[in-house]
C-alpha cells in the first residue's frame, strides 16, 4: 500500500495542471476502485503461471474427475448428469454420480461455458475449467475488500485483497487448471461470513438472505461447509455468553440458518443431514438456545420481578437443556442422529485417523502440518496475524469478534491437516491486513502532524499556532518522526518481500500440475515427462473399450478421465471394502492375487514406478499403505511380514513376502536388467537408492502390455487362465 | 500357412476364370512392348507401366482397355493414364485421359475393367504410347499376419508376371523395387533375376490375351504402415488474412499385429533395439510460411514433435505418445495457420481459394477423408473444382462472434493416397457480376431524372453534362464486365448459369442503347424547341421498349440471385 499515500499528492498536482481537479473525496475513491481493479488482474494473471509453463490443462487428480463430470454436464444436459450412473468406476458397484458430488463447481463452469456460448464466444470447455479457478481468486479479492472493510477500514479492506491476491496458501488451490471445488468454495465461504457478519452488524433480513445464499452455494460446491455451519453457532454462542445478544443477531441467524438448510437440503449429497446429522446438531442447539433466549426475554419484559424471573430462569434453563439432551440422547440411540464421522473426528483430534482411519491417512494433504508449510505459505503474515489479533481486540466489536474466531479455529484446523491451511487463508489475509493497515495508519498520521505543523507556522505565521506546535514537538517523543519513517520502510520492504516470495512460491512450487513432471537435465535444459498420458493414452486408444484396469486408487479419476476405461477404485474413497480388496491383492503373491483379480474381472494392472527416474511418489512408497489399508480389511494382510526390523526395504535385505508380492513384481519386472545410472549396478533403483534384492522375476499369470518411456508407468495384461487338461 | 494357401486358391479361380474365357470382344489393339515397375518401398505399391499400343485391326479405335485383377483392383486407389510423344530425353506426357470403370458383358468378376478414351481415334497401323500409374493399397499383406516384438516385419505382394491385358502382348517385361535386399521368398519362372533389392521378370514374347502367371513375393520390410482410418482436415478461411488448418488424425498401424508382450526394455535396447516392426514417427510437409503449429491430442499437448522450415517448405517431425506396434492406434490432432495470401487469389473480382487436397503426411494412406474448408461468413455462391470425383456436400458453422454462420463445404473421398495431393479450388464470385449490372441500371435511372429535370427547367446543357457522364461510367462499367464474363465461361461449374449471366448483360446492353436513342431524341426536341406533346408522341414507342426491357433485366438478375 505504498502507492496509498503518496499518490494523492501526485495525482493532485498532475491533475490540477489539467485543471481537472477532483475533490479528496473522488480522488480517494478512484485510487480504491484503480487499485481494487489492479489487485483483481494481479490475482487473475498471476495464477496464469501454470498455463505459461506447461500447458491448458486440468492438473492433480479429483480435477479430472471434475472435468469429466463438467464435460458430461455440458454434453448431456443437468438432468442426465443429476441422474447420472456411472459405470465407469468402482467396478463392479458403480457410482450415482448426481448422489455423491457437488454439483457446485461444475454447475458454475457451465453456466459460464453457456454464457460465453450464448455471446458467440465458442471456447472449448476445457478452457473454460482451467480458468474457472483463477477467475473465482478474484472475485475472492473483492470479497475480501468488502470484508475488510466492514470489519476494520477501507484501508484494512484493500490491504486484505492485496494481500489474499498473491496469498500462496490459497494460490496453492487455485493455480489456472487446478479445478477442484475449493476454487470456488473459498469465494462462497468468504462470501457467506461476510454477509452474515453484515446481517448481524445491520439486523437485516436482506444480508441475512443474501448469506443463506452464500451458504447454499457454499453447500453445493464443498464438503467444508461443515465449517460454516459449526463456526457460524459458535460464534453465535460467544456472543450470547459475552452479553452481546441482540434482536440483529436473532434476525440474522434465524434466517440465515433456516432458510440457509432448506436450501442446502435441495443438494442430493447433503439430503437430511441437517437435521440428522451429528455434525450439524450444534448449529441446531444454538437455534434452540436463541428461541429461548428471545422467550426469556420477552417474559422478563412481562414480569417485571427479578426474583421470579430468576427462578423462572432457572427452571427454564434447566428444563430446556433437559429436553435437548434427551432428544439428542435418544436421537443418538435411536440411530436417527448419526454420530460424527471419522473424518470430524481426525480434525478434532489429529492422532485419530493415525490410529482408526488408515485411508484418510495415508493422503498426503491430510498429514498435519510442518511448522515449515506454515511459513512458506504465509510468510510474514505469520508475523502480521498475532499482531492483527491484538488490534482486532482492541477495538472489539461483532465483526471483530467474528474474524478473531474464524482465525483461530481455522488456524487450529489448518495445523491439524494440512489442506486446511486453505480455510484459514482468508481469515490470516484479513487478520494481518488489519495489522498492516493500523500501522501504516498510525506511522503515517504521526508523520501528517510533524510536517504540517512547520507548514502552518511558516505560512500563516500568526504566534497561537506556533506555540501550539511547540507543545506538540515537545510532547512527543524524541526522533518520533525519524522511527515513523524507518518502521514504515520497515513495513514496505516486508511487504516487497512478501510479494516477491509468493511469486516466487506460484512460479515454482504451485504450478506443476503434477501430470507432466518437468525436472533440470544435467546441462540445466528442461526435461520433461510425460509418462502418465502416455500411458493414459495408450490406455485409452489400445485396449478394449470395456476393460476393466486395476491402479491403487490415486489414479482412478485420471484412468477413467484420461483413459476412458473402467476402474475398480478410484479417488471418492467411499467404500474402504473395495480398496482394501485391491490393496490385499497388490500385497498378495501372484497367483492369489490372480484370483482376486479374476473375481473383479481385471483385464489390466497399472502401477506407477519412479525407480528409473528417480521419481518418488511411486506406488512402492506408497506400498505400506496398501498393506495397512487392505490388512484393516483382510487380517491376512500382515504389515510386520513385509518389514525388516520395522524398516522398509527394497534390496537383498527386504523380507522374502515383500520381495514376492505383486507390486513388487510389477514394478521390478525386467529392472534387474536395466542400467539406470552409469557406475552403478544393474537394477539400481533410483528413487529408493539401493539395487533391488529380486532381480530374476517371472510373471505366470501376467504379462506386460505397455511400459512408458520413461518407466515411470507400466500396464500389465491379464492372461486368461489357462485350459485345465 | 492357412492364408498362405488360400491365396493360391484364389489365383487358381482366376487363372480358371481366364482360361475359361472365350475370344474377346475387344478390338485389334496389340501391345507391342510393355514395361511394368512395381515400387513397394513404403507400404502403397505404385505401379507404372508403359504400353506401346499398335492397332493392327482395319477399324480405327477411340477406347482403350486396362485390366487388373479383382484382387489388385478392389484396392486401387489411384489410376492415371497420360500418353506421351517422343522418345528418350525428349519423351514428354502430355494431358491425362480421362478414365473410367467399365463393366463390360460377359467377363467373369475375378477381373477390374477400366476403359481409357484415347485423345484421337487410333486408325490403322498407328502406335501410341501410354504411361500409366496406378496406386494400390493394402495389397502388401503383412505374412505372418501376427509376429513378437522380435520379429522383423516380412509382407506378401501378389501379382502376375505377365501381364493381363484383353489384347495380344507382344513383348512385356516387370521389374518388382523392394525397400531392401532381405528377400524371404520369390516365385521363380523362367527368365527371373534377382538384382539387389529388385527382382525382375522377363522379357516374355507373344503373350496370348489373357495371360496370366502369378508371383509371390515374400520380403521384409520396414516402412511405416501408417494408415489413417479417418482424417477429418478443417481448413477455415479467415477475413483476417490466416487460413487455419486443423488436421484430426485417427491412425492406426495395419503391419503385423503385435501379439505377446511388449518389453520397454528391449525396446530401448541400445545396441540392437527390439521392435523394428513399430514405427516411431511421422513426417508431415507442410506448406512454406507455416506458422502457430501445434500438435495435440484429448487430453493435452504433446511434446514430442520437431519443426524444420526453410523458404521452400516446412516439416514437421511428428512422434505419437507410443510407438506404433502392428494394429495399435492413435488419434491425435495438428493444426497450422497458412498466410492467406498464399492461397487465396482476388483476381478479377471473385476470390478463389486454391488447396491441397490431401493430408501433409509422408506415405500416408486415408482410408476416409472429410475436407471441410470454412468459408468466411456471408459468403455466397460457392463452387469448388477438384481434380477427382468427391462427394460434396455443405454444412453450417458457427464459430467466434458469428451471427449467421459460416457456410461449409464438405468434401468425402475414400481410399486417398498422397498421389490424391492435388489442388482444389473454391470460388466465390458472381456478385460482382450482379453489382455491375446493377449499377448500370442506377446510371439510367440517373439519365431518367436528367429527362425528368430538363422537362421541368429546360436545361438543356445541365442534361447533356450528365448524359456524358453516364456515357462514360457506362463505358468503365462494360469494360470492367468482360473480363469477369470470360472468368465466368472459363469454370465448368458455373456452366449452368453462365448463358444466363449473358443474357442478361446483353438485355442490359440493348436497354442502355434505347435508353440512349430517347434521350437523344428528347434533347434534340428541346433544342428544336418543339411542343412537350410532340416530343412525347416521338419517344411513346421507345418507352414502351424500355420499359419491357427493364423488365426483363430485373427478372434475370432476380432468377441469378436464386442460384
Amino acid at each position: 500500500m505504498g502507492a496509498k499515500k503518496a499518490s494523492p499528492d501526485l495525482l493532485n498536482s498532475s491533475f490540477s495542471f489539467k485543471s481537472l481537479k477532483l475533490k479528496t473525496k473522488q480522488q480517494e475513491l478512484l485510487l480504491r476502485v484503480s487499485i481494487l481493479g489492479l489487485v483483481y488482474v494481479l490475482a487473475f494473471i498471476a495464477r496464469l503461471f501454470s498455463v505459461l509453463r506447461y500447458e491448458s490443462m486440468i492438473h492433480e487428480f479429483d480435477p479430472y474427475f471434475n472435468y469429466r463430470t463438467t464435460l458430461y454436464l455440458t454434453e448431456k444436459g443437468f438432468y442426465e448428469f443429476w441422474n447420472w450412473f456411472d459405470s465407469e468406476s468402482w467396478y463392479p458397484l458403480g457410482r450415482i454420480i448426481g448422489g455423491t458430488l457437488y454439483p457446485g463447481l461444475m454447475v458454475t463452469a457451465a453456466l459460464i461455458y453457456w454464457t460465453l456460448r450464448f455471446l458467440r464466444f465458442f471456447v472449448h470447455i476445457r478452457e473454460v475449467c482451467v480458468l474457472t479457478a483463477p477467475f473465482f481468486a478474484s472475485n475472492t479479492t473483492i470479497v475480501a475488500y468488502f470484508f475488510g472493510k466492514e470489519i476494520w477500514d477501507t484501508g484494512a479492506g484493500l490491504v486484505a485483497a492485496a494481500l489474499i491476491a498473491i496469498c500462496p496458501g490459497y494460490i496453492s488451490r487455485s493455480v489456472a487448471g487446478s479445478y477442484d471445488n475449493e476454487a470456488v468454495a473459498i469465494f462462497a465461504l468468504l462470501l457467506t461470513f461476510y454477509l452474515f457478519v453484515k446481517a448481524v452488524k445491520t439486523g437485516s433480513l436482506s444480508w441475512a438472505l443474501g448469506s443463506a445464499f452464500g451458504y447454499f452455494y457454499m453447500v453445493s460446491a464443498w464438503g467444508g461447509y461443515v465449517f460454516i455451519i459449526n463456526l457460524v453457532p459458535l460464534y453465535v454462542l460467544v456472543l450470547l455468553i459475552t452479553g452481546r445478544y441482540s434482536m440483529r443477531l436473532y434476525v440474522a441467524y434465524n434466517c440465515m440458518y433456516i432458510l440457509g438448510m432448506l436450501l442446502a437440503m435441495q443438494i442430493r449429497f447433503v439430503g437430511f443431514q441437517h437435521v440428522q446429522s451429528g455434525e450439524h446438531m450444534g448449529a441446531m442447539g444454538v437455534f434452540l438456545l436463541m428461541q429461548v433466549f428471545y422467550f426469556l426475554d420477552w417474559v422478563k419484559y412481562q414480569l417485571n420481578d427479578t426474583k421470579l424471573f430468576q427462578t423462572f430462569l432457572r427452571i427454564t434453563v434447566t428444563s430446556a437443556i433437559l429436553v435437548g439432551g434427551i432428544a439428542l440422547g435418544v436421537g443418538t440411540a435411536s440411530g436417527y442422529i448419526s454420530p460424527w464421522t471419522g473424518r470430524f473426528y481426525s480434525l478434532l483430534d489429529p492422532t485419530y485417523a493415525k490410529d482408526h482411519i488408515p485411508i484418510i491417512a495415508s493422503v498426503s494433504e491430510h498429514q498435519p502440518t510442518a511448522w515449515s508449510s506454515f511459513m512458506f505459505d504465509y510468510h510474514i503474515l505469520l508475523f502480521l496475524f498475532p499482531a492483527g489479533l491484538y488490534f482486532c481486540f482492541k477495538r472489539l466489536s461483532d465483526a471483530t469478534i467474528f474474524i478473531v474466531m474464524y482465525g483461530l479455529t481455522s488456524l487450529y484446523f489448518a495445523g491439524v491437516m494440512v489442506r486446511l491451511i486453505l480455510v484459514a487463508t482468508p481469515a490470516v489475509c484479513l487478520i494481518s491486513a488489519i495489522a498492516v493497515s493500523a500501522t501504516v495508519k498510525n506511522l503515517t498520521s504521526l508523520l501528517r502532524t510533524k510536517q504540517k505543523v512547520p507548514q502552518t507556522g511558516s505560512t500563516k505565521g500568526v504566534g497561537s499556532s506556533k506555540s501550539s506546535s511547540k507543545v506538540t514537538l515537545d510532547q512527543s517523543q524524541p526522533f518520533q518522526k525519524n522511527g515513523a519513517i524507518a518502521l514504515l520502510v520497515g513495513v514496505f520492504y516486508l511487504l516487497s518481500r512478501y510479494a516477491i516470495h509468493c511469486t516466487w512460491v506460484t512460479s515454482e512450487a504451485y504450478s506443476s500440475p503434477s501430470i507432466v513432471l518437468a525436472a533440470r537435465g544435467a546441462h540445466g535444459n528442461r526435461i520433461i515427462f510425460d509418462d502418465y498420458r502416455e500411458a493414459y493414452y495408450w490406455l485409452r486408444q489400445n485396449t478394449p473399450t470395456d476393460a476393466k484396469v486395476m491402479s491403487w486408487w490415486d489414479y482412478g479419476y485420471q484412468i477413467t478421465a484420461m483413459g476412458n476405461r473402467t476402474v475398480i477404485v478410484d479417488n471418492n474413497t467411499w467404500n474402504n471394502t473395495h480398496i482394501a480388496t485391491v490393496g490385499r491383492a497388490m500385497s498378495s503373491y501372484e497367483d492369489e492375487a490372480y484370483d482376486i483379480m479374476r473375481s473383479l474381472d481385471v483385464n489390466y494392472v497399472l502401477v506407477v514406478f519412479g525407480g528409473v527416474t528417480g521419481y518418488s511418489s511411486d506406488d512402492i512408497n506408497k506400498f505400506l499403505w496398501m498393506v495397512r489399508i487392505g490388512g484393516g480389511v483382510y487380517p491376512v494382510i500382515k504389515e510386520p511380514d513385509y518389514l525388516v526390523n520395522g524398516e522398509f526395504r527394497v534390496d537383498k535385505g527386504a523380507s522374502p513376502k515383500m520381495l514376492n508380492c505383486l507390486m513388487y513384481k510389477l514394478c521390478y519386472y525386467r529392472f534387474g536388467e536395466l542400467v539406470t545410472e552409469y557406475g552403478k549396478p544393474t537394477g539400481y533403483d533410483r528413487a529408493r537408492g539401493v539395487e533391488i534384492g529380486n532381480k530374476d522375476i517371472k510373471l505366470e499369470h501376467l504379462e506386460e502390455a505397455y511400459t512408458t518411456s520413461n518407466w515411470i508407468v507400466r500396464i500389465y495384461r491379464v492372461k486368461p487362465p489357462t485350459n485345465r487338461l | 500357412m492357412k492364408k498362405n494357401s488360400s491365396v493360391v486358391v484364389d489365383l487358381l479361380l482366376l487363372l480358371l476364370a481366364i482360361t475359361v474365357l472365350a475370344t474377346p470382344a475387344f478390338s485389334d489393339l496389340v501391345l507391342s512392348k510393355v514395361e511394368r515397375r512395381i515400387d513397394v518401398t513404403s507400404q502403397i505399391a505404385r505401379v507404372t507401366k508403359t504400353l506401346k499400343v499398335v492397332n493392327s485391326g482395319s477399324e480405327s479405335v477411340s477406347e482403350f482397355t486396362l485390366t487388373f485383377p479383382k484382387f489388385l483392383g478392389n484396392n486401387l486407389a489411384y489410376l492415371s493414364v497420360s500418353h506421351s510423344e517422343g522418345k528418350g530425353k525428349a519423351k514428354r506426357s502430355l494431358a491425362n485421359l480421362s478414365v473410367k470403370e467399365a463393366h463390360p458383358k460377359g467377363m467373369p468378376d475375378s477381373i477390374s475393367f477400366y476403359s481409357v478414351s484415347l485423345p484421337k481415334p487410333l486408325s490403322k497401323g498407328d502406335t501410341l504410347t501410354l504411361e500409366v500409374v496406378a496406386a494400390f493399397t493394402n495389397v502388401l499383406q503383412p505374412f505372418p499376419e501376427k509376429i513378437t516384438q522380435r520379429d522383423i516385419h516380412l509382407v506378401m505382394l501378389q501379382e502376375s508376371a505377365q501381364y493381363l491385358s484383353p489384347y495380344v502382348v507382344e513383348s512385356q517385361s516387370l521389374s518388382i523395387k523392394l525397400p531392401n535386399a532381405r528377400i524371404e521368398s520369390y516365385s521363380k519362372l523362367e527368365n527371373t533375376k534377382v538384382q539387389g533389392s529388385e527382382i525382375k521378370y522377363g522379357p516374355y514374347k507373344n503373350l496370348a490375351q489373357y495371360s496370366y502367371a502369378p508371383i509371390v513375393v515374400h520380403f521384409e520390410s520396414k516402412a511405416a504402415f501408417a494408415v489413417a482410418e479417418k482424417l477429418v482436415r478443417e481448413i477455415e478461411v479467415s477475413h483476417w488474412g490466416n487460413v487455419q488448418v486443423t488436421e484430426h488424425y485417427n491412425l492406426v498401424h495395419r503391419g503385423a499385429q503385435l501379439k505377446g508382450e511388449f518389453s520397454r526394455l528391449e525396446y530401448q535396447d541400445r545396441p540392437n533395439p527390439q521392435g523394428v516392426s513399430a514405427f516411431r514417427h511421422l513426417l508431415a510437409r507442410l506448406p512454406p510460411r507455416a506458422h502457430s503449429i501445434y500438435y495435440r491430442d484429448d487430453i493435452g499437448n504433446i511434446s514430442t514433435s520437431q519443426m524444420q522450415s526453410d523458404s521452400k517448405k516446412t516439416e514437421l517431425l511428428i512422434e505419437p505418445r507410443f510407438p506404433l506396434f502392428g494394429g495399435w492406434k492413435t488419434f491425435f490432432t495438428i493444426g497450422y495457420g497458412l498466410p492467406l495470401s498464399d492461397f487465396l487469389f482476388a483476381s478479377e473480382g471473385k476470390r478463389f481459394l486454391d488447396i491441397s487436397f490431401g493430408s501433409p503426411m509422408i506415405d500416408l494412406v486415408t482410408e476416409k477423408l472429410i475436407v471441410q474448408v470454412v468459408l468466411p461468413e456471408g459468403s455466397k455462391d460457392i463452387s469448388v473444382t477438384t481434380p477427382f470425383a468427391v462427394k460434396q456436400s455443405h454444412e453450417i458453422k458457427y464459430s467466434h462472434l458469428d451471427i449467421a454462420g459460416r457456410p461449409v463445404v464438405v468434401l468425402e473421398k475414400n481410399n486417398v493416397v498422397p498421389d490424391h495431393n492435388q489442388k482444389i479450388q473454391v470460388l466465390a464470385t458472381l456478385q460482382e457480376v450482379q453489382n455491375i449490372i446493377q449499377k448500370c441500371l442506377a446510371a439510367h435511372d440517373k439519365l431518367e431524372a436528367s429527362l425528368r429535370d430538363l422537362s421541368r427547367t429546360g436545361d438543356i446543357q445541365t442534361c447533356k453534362a450528365a448524359r456524358k457522364s453516364t456515357d462514360s461510367l457506362l463505358k468503365d462499367l462494360s469494360k470492367e464486365l468482360r473480363p469477369l464474363l470470360a472468368s465466368l465461361q472459363s469454370f465448368p461449374s458455373a456452366s449452368q448459369i453462365s448463358p444466363k449471366v449473358e443474357e442478361l448483360v446483353a438485355k442490359e446492353r440493348e436497354l442502355q442503347e434505347k435508353l440512349m436513342a430517347k434521350h437523344t431524341t428528347v434533347v434534340e426536341g428541346y433544342e428544336k424547341k418543339s411542343s412537350g406533346r410532340d416530343i412525347e408522341n416521338r419517344i411513346a414507342s421507345q418507352q414502351q421498349k424500355i420499359i419491357a426491357l427493364r423488365q426483363e433485366v430485373d427478372d434475370l438478375l432476380e432468377f441469378i440471385d436464386e442460384i
